[in-house]
């Protein structure tokens, strides 16, 4: 077997070990001196990302991989003594884990690449990109794993990394308290779902998705641990009303750190969307879950750009704008989940609605990452985030500047940036469902523009301020960084149906449909 | 009856959990409160797995009779590790705060609003 061979094989196991072999070696290798440790961690990154690239490309060209740890084969999920019962921890890779990978890929090279300059003022960073690849580590692992517990195990992981992240600048305490709210309310979300994992293994006595999916009974319990994880997950995605901690927490992490818990918020997002399509799908009241999931994206939408309008700390407003556009991708998935036993609604609009929402959370990842790394441009040069206390930075800082524009027109949702092409689909697709719903969508849209139109007058626009004379653009990787998520927001707005056809509807159809997870593990069920 | 006694149990150290967790305003007790409630769970899972009159799954020295899964003790030692890490990382959060805010009492760290 050759190397490359060996790679292609392994790829779902390497996209775990890789990042963690590179957080523990981090505080080692920091110890020769920092440009050693910064090529160490820019290269581990840059294989990680190659790594889930190769694996995306393999799942988009032959269909889901399976990856059994420990097993004979690595493709052989029941062992052929064990009387039909998938022992074994496996990794299920289809088109939506990949999906989600090539998301946390991209998102983790831009962010890498800016903070090998953001953060360079600090010392002691040996723990900062620890905890950076184990974020890396969790989410990878949270969107390829086919197995209940081990989700639980990666989203534990990536829970205490990100607090730790989160706390990272304890900044007079303030960054701590944050920390300390997130850390709470995810240990919280993190026991409840151990007691829906407790309700499934009790009553299936099988830990894996598909095979809790083939016996799936919809008994009372399974309403219980139904109710339990996505009241867990919907937290830990940050939708409303259990949304208190988002602004907390992604105003005070480091700006670089916020652009990754972005994706670290979507993970959930697509943890909650496996359980209810892949374990549930239609065995449960396909119209009631999808109302509820309906209904707490538009209260996300609607309460989330609210609060954001008074705002006037710049990460806090962008914060509140996340919990906004999660709403989106809950409302285009709700309808989705809402029509999903009807063969005739599904095909008119209901798979355009999941492909809507879908679209949305990889053009989200992208614009909303570049905005938070655009602010922390403007925070790491004049040293406040304070809206009143900003002004006249387009004349020093301009190509910040147009990325902002960048991110805040994809935001807003205006043609020809991605973020037009995901909330076209929602549009459309939701107006056929319910128009309410649709007008609703579009006028937090508008909000949303008017919010950032205020953002970026209040910082770019009037004359230069005399305090902010000396500043200076920011540095190159922080440019790159942010340069290569705005090319990205441009050319999926340009360009959005060969993105749609080759990454979304498959993404789509391998989380609608049930059968064929289930097969692709247990084989031929 | 006594057959149910671990989960009437586990109900019960729910609740004490939850209302630990929502009511208390230090954060070491809030601490104590997730502690309990992840005893719960574990005590949930383990009691689970209780077959009566199964062996332990060691196969070098087990008499041939049925054996135990032992996938739920497996899943509680997960789980009780994770329990740890969070406890540690709580513990140290409550350090910094005390030394910055000079208190542990969440109604008075209360600096970030709006």
């Amino acid at each position: 077997m050759t190397f490359a061979d060996f790679i292609i094989t392994n790829a779902p196991a390497l996209l775990i070990v890789v990042p963690l072999f590179a957080a523990f070696l981090c505080p080692v290798i920091g110890k020769i001196s920092t440009t050693v440790r910064n090529c160490w961690v820019m290269g581990m990154m840059l294989i990680t990302a190659a790594i889930a690239f190769i694996l995306a490309y393999r799942v988009f060209a032959t269909g889901p991989v399976l990856y059994v740890f420990g097993a004979a084969a690595t493709n052989l999920a029941v062992p052929l003594d064990s009387g039909g019962i998938p022992i074994r921890i496996i990794f299920m890779v289809d088109a939506m884990s990949a999906f989600m990978g090539i998301i946390c890929a991209i998102v983790g090279v831009s962010v890498l690449l800016y903070s090998l300059s953001s953060e360079s003022r600090n010392s002691s960073l040996e723990g900062y990109y620890t905890l950076f690849f184990l974020m890396i580590a969790g989410v990878f692992g949270m969107v390829s794993t086919g197995d209940i517990f081990n989700f639980f195990v990666f989203l534990e992981i990536l829970s205490l990394a990100s607090a730790g992240m989160i706390a990272y600048r304890v900044d007079g305490g303030l960054a701590v308290e944050a920390a300390l709210k997130y850390l709470v309310l995810s240990t919280l979300g993190a026991i409840l779902v151990l007691f829906a994992i407790g309700i499934y293994y009790g009553e299936y006595n099988a830990l894996n998705i598909a095979m809790i999916a083939q016996r799936m009974q919809y008994t009372m319990l399974d309403k219980i641990a139904l109710v339990l994880i996505v009241a867990a997950l919907a937290m830990k995605c940050g939708a409303v009303p259990l949304h208190f901690w988002t602004p907390d927490a992604y105003s005070r992490a480091p700006s670089s750190v916020t652009a990754f818990l972005v994706v670290a918020s979507q993970a959930s997002l697509y943890g909650l969307f496996r359980v209810v399509f892949t374990m549930y799908n239609v065995t449960m009241n396909c119209v009631t879950v999808g109302w509820i999931i309906i209904i707490l994206g538009v209260l996300s939408m609607v309460v989330g750009v609210t609060m954001a309008i008074p705002q006037k700390d710049i990460k806090r407003l962008m914060a509140y704008h996340a919990v906004s556009q999660t709403g989106y991708m809950l409302l285009g998935v709700g309808v989705g989940l809402a029509v999903l036993g009807n063969v005739a609604l599904t095909s008119a609009f209901g798979f355009m609605a999941m492909e809507g929402g879908i679209f949305h959370i990889f053009n989200h990842a992208m614009y909303k990452g570049l905005l938070f790394l655009t602010a922390g441009a403007i925070v790491y040069r004049i040293g406040t985030r304070d809206l009143n206390k900003m002004g006249g930075l387009g004349h020093t800082m301009k190509y910040t500047m147009i990325f902002f524009i960048i991110g805040a027109l994809a935001i807003a949702g205006i043609p020809p940036l991605n973020g037009f092409a995901s909330k076209l689909m929602i549009y459309e697709s939701v107006y056929l469902f319910n128009p309410i719903l649709a007008i609703i969508a579009m006028v937090v849209s508008i909000l949303t523009l008017a919010s950032f139109v205020k953002v970026f007058h209040s910082v770019f626009m009037g004359p230069q301020l005399p305090e902010y004379a000396e500043v200076k653009e920011a540095p190159l990787p922080m440019l790159i960084g942010m340069g290569i998520l705005a090319a990205i927001c441009i050319l999926f707005g340009l360009f959005p149906q060969p993105v749609v056809d080759m990454l979304v509807a498959p993404a789509v159809h391998a989380l609608a449909d049930q059968g064929g997870y289930i097969a692709s593990v247990l084989g031929g069920a | 009856m006594l057959w149910n006694l671990p989960f009437i149990t586990v109900v019960v150290l729910t609740l004490i959990g939850l209302v630990t967790v929502l009511l208390k305003k230090n954060i070491i007790k809030i601490l104590l409160g997730l502690n309990i409630l992840q005893s719960a769970a574990n005590l949930f899972i383990v009691a689970l797995g209780y077959r009566e009159g199964g062996v332990a799954p060691i196969f070098t020295l087990a008499p041939s009779e049925l054996m135990v899964m032992p996938t739920p003790q497996a899943l509680v030692l997960t789980s009780i590790v994770i329990g740890v890490a969070t406890s540690a990382l709580v513990l140290s959060f409550a350090m910094v705060l005390q030394k910055k805010y000079g208190t542990v009492d969440i109604d008075k760290i209360r600096r970030l609003h709006g």
